[in-house]
């Protein structure tokens, strides 16, 4: 059960980043691509009050950064954003230690 | 600008640290016989919840100031200060290879910040990262 509300977190988190960021950038897409980003932050809020009742919270926040290293990867290839090597290096850096702490 | 965005940046992984923690504790308090929705109506719950949504609309403030692969790996020391919160409010234990885990992350968020022109204001919406003057 931790692991489903975990997939709910990541997955609901990185389709959210990706509306918000797409949306806030063409003001025509607000539209629709904001209220779907907000829809998607509430899947990725409920899956998260539920697995702090069966985790503790130095488990579930920095588990839930798992969707940092699918942003990055997304971000360059639906946002086009132009990502240097640095920031790369980080967000690999980050994801990892962020795994490291979770287990 | 540049100012802008790093004191927007800061109150974004204040606000999200402050609302887990009240969040996390609430979430501890509540009954196993409460639902998902009794678990989030507790008052305690109620003010992490309202602390999150000044989060969010300020993360999508910061969104629209800077670049997604800026703005996550950035805030991203927001995991580390709420890992501590668990620690030292709420009473949790984290291992020696979580406290390795939060060297590894704090490292990479400072590596990210790092990067030039990570918060330069974006060019026109619609036109893509290859296009955008650097």
């Amino acid at each position: 059960m931790k692991w489903l509300y975990l997939s709910g977190i990541v997955g609901g988190t990185v389709c959210s980043d990706l509306l918000q960021s797409h949306g806030m950038r063409q003001g025509n897409g607000r539209a629709w691509k904001l209220p779907l980003a907000v829809f998607f932050m509430a899947i990725s809020f409920f899956s998260f009050t539920q697995l702090l009742r069966i985790a503790p919270l130095s488990f579930a926040v920095p588990a839930s950064a798992a969707s940092i290293a699918f942003d990055t990867v997304l971000a360059r290839v639906v946002l086009k954003e132009k990502v240097e090597f640095r920031r790369w290096a980080g967000a690999i850096l980050v994801a990892g230690g962020v795994i490291l702490l979770a287990q | 600008m540049r100012f802008r965005v790093w004191l927007l940046t800061l109150v974004v992984v204040l606000a999200n640290v402050g609302g887990n923690a009240i969040l996390g504790y609430a979430m501890k308090q509540a009954p196993a016989t409460v639902g998902v929705i009794g678990s989030i109506l507790q008052p305690v719950a109620m003010l992490g919840i309202v602390v999150l949504i000044a989060w969010m609309l300020l993360r999508m403030r910061l969104l629209g100031l800077a670049d997604l692969s800026f703005v996550v790996p950035v805030t991203a020391i927001g995991y580390v200060l709420s890992a501590l919160a668990g620690v030292f409010l709420l009473h949790e234990h984290v291992p020696l290879r979580g406290w390795i885990g939060t060297v590894i992350i704090m490292a990479g968020a400072t590596l990210t910040g790092l990067t030039e022109h990570a918060d330069k204001p974006r060019a026109t919406p619609a036109h893509s990262g290859k296009d955008r003057p650097q």
